[in-house]
């Protein structure tokens, strides 16, 4: 090698490893089904990159299969966190294909659907290895004491993660953030609205502080 | 009902765990678990419960323990191991066992027999 090419190999190299990314962190967002999760996914989206993670639904395990943003790049208060973003299925203990029939559903694409939310449950636990934090989505208008809950809090102290709680919904008048509050304690919580967007950049701030 | 003791589930290595609880809860026992499972466990539990879930038949689990106690004090973290600490906890079939409350410090369940 020419010691000029030589030199702008070095060259290329140093600055490489000077402006070099630091790793994005794998973010799960998991939480029982309908709490939102796509809903704030799509919304991180959308604010910071413009596009959306997937559909949303009043029905329940509407996202079957996790999805993966990489590269989301969240700026606030001077500071920058890259995240790859997985919208995950959530977690469930029981799915029964009757109840996907009260939304007028054929039998045939009850069980397909009840299928495929067990598939998905799978996925959201097989994540959890692959993961530097999570994002626990709470319909704040719920009971927060529910068993996933406390399955997934369990799992990322177990495992010394970060976790960041964000109480849903607080557009609705019944909602409880205070509920949710004092139920786990030990971590921080934001209150949104993923829908309507109350304090969301809130929520950046304590994402950067969490995660970063 | 049965009620399981750690000794009975601590001679079990993670898998035979869930496997046993799964059997049983499929034959239509209600557990309670005297020491509870690790986070780890219950998340297997969870995995190994969606491969079972039948139409018409087996359709999950109810399961409730209460929040480890992860204790910051220095004592805490020299005898159990991270602070963590498993609880008490109950399983059952989802189609005999229903959470109807669940707090901080009580968990009450109905228990029917099965339709
Ligand atoms: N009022 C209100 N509804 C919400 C909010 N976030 C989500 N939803 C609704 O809750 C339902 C479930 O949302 P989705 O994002 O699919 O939940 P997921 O199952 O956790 O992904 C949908 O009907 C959403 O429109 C919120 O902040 N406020
Ligand atoms: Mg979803």
């Amino acid at each position: 090698m020419s010691p000029i090419k030589l030199f702008k190999n070095n060259f290329r190299d140093f600055f490489k490893k000077l402006f070099k990314k630091k790793k994005n962190a794998r973010i799960g967002i998991y939480g029982p089904p309908n709490a939102g999760k796509t809903t704030l996914a799509n919304r991180i989206l959308r604010d910071w990159t413009g596009d959306a993670m997937g559909p949303v639904s009043h029905i329940e395990h509407e996202t079957r299969s996790a999805r993966r943003r990489e590269g989301v790049t969240i700026k606030t208060n001077g500071h920058s966190i890259g995240l790859d973003v997985i919208d995950t299925p959530g977690l469930a203990t029981k799915i029964d294909f009757h109840n996907f029939m009260d939304y007028e559903m054929e039998e045939d694409e009850a069980k397909r659907r009840a299928k495929e939310a067990t598939e998905g449950v799978i996925e959201a636990v097989k994540w959890l290895d692959d993961l530097d934090g999570i994002i626990l989505v709470m319909d704040a208008t719920q009971d927060p004491f529910t068993q996933v809950n406390v399955t997934v809090i369990g799992n990322m102290e177990a495992r010394k993660l970060p976790l960041l709680i964000v109480s849903n919904k607080v557009d609705m008048p019944e909602a409880s953030p205070n509920t949710i509050m004092n139920a786990f304690p030990q971590h921080p919580m934001v209150s949104i609205s993923a829908l309507e967007g109350n304090n969301i950049d809130t929520l950046y701030q304590e994402i950067a502080k969490t995660f970063g | 009902m049965d009620l399981i003791s750690e000794e009975r589930l601590s001679g079990m290595n993670p898998v035979e765990k869930v496997r046993f609880i799964i059997d049983e809860v499929k034959k239509d026992k209600v557990l309670v678990l005297e020491k509870g499972l690790t986070p780890d466990e219950e998340a297997n539990l969870i995995e190994m419960t969606m491969t079972k879930i039948q139409p018409d038949g087996f359709s999950g689990i109810e399961m409730e323990s209460y929040p480890a106690q992860s204790g910051n004090s220095i004592i805490n973290k020299l005898f159990n191991k991270g602070g963590h600490r498993t609880r008490l906890t109950i399983i059952g079939p989802a189609n005999q066992l229903k959470t109807l409350k669940k707090d901080r410090d009580l968990i009450t369940t109905l228990l029917s027999s099965k339709e």
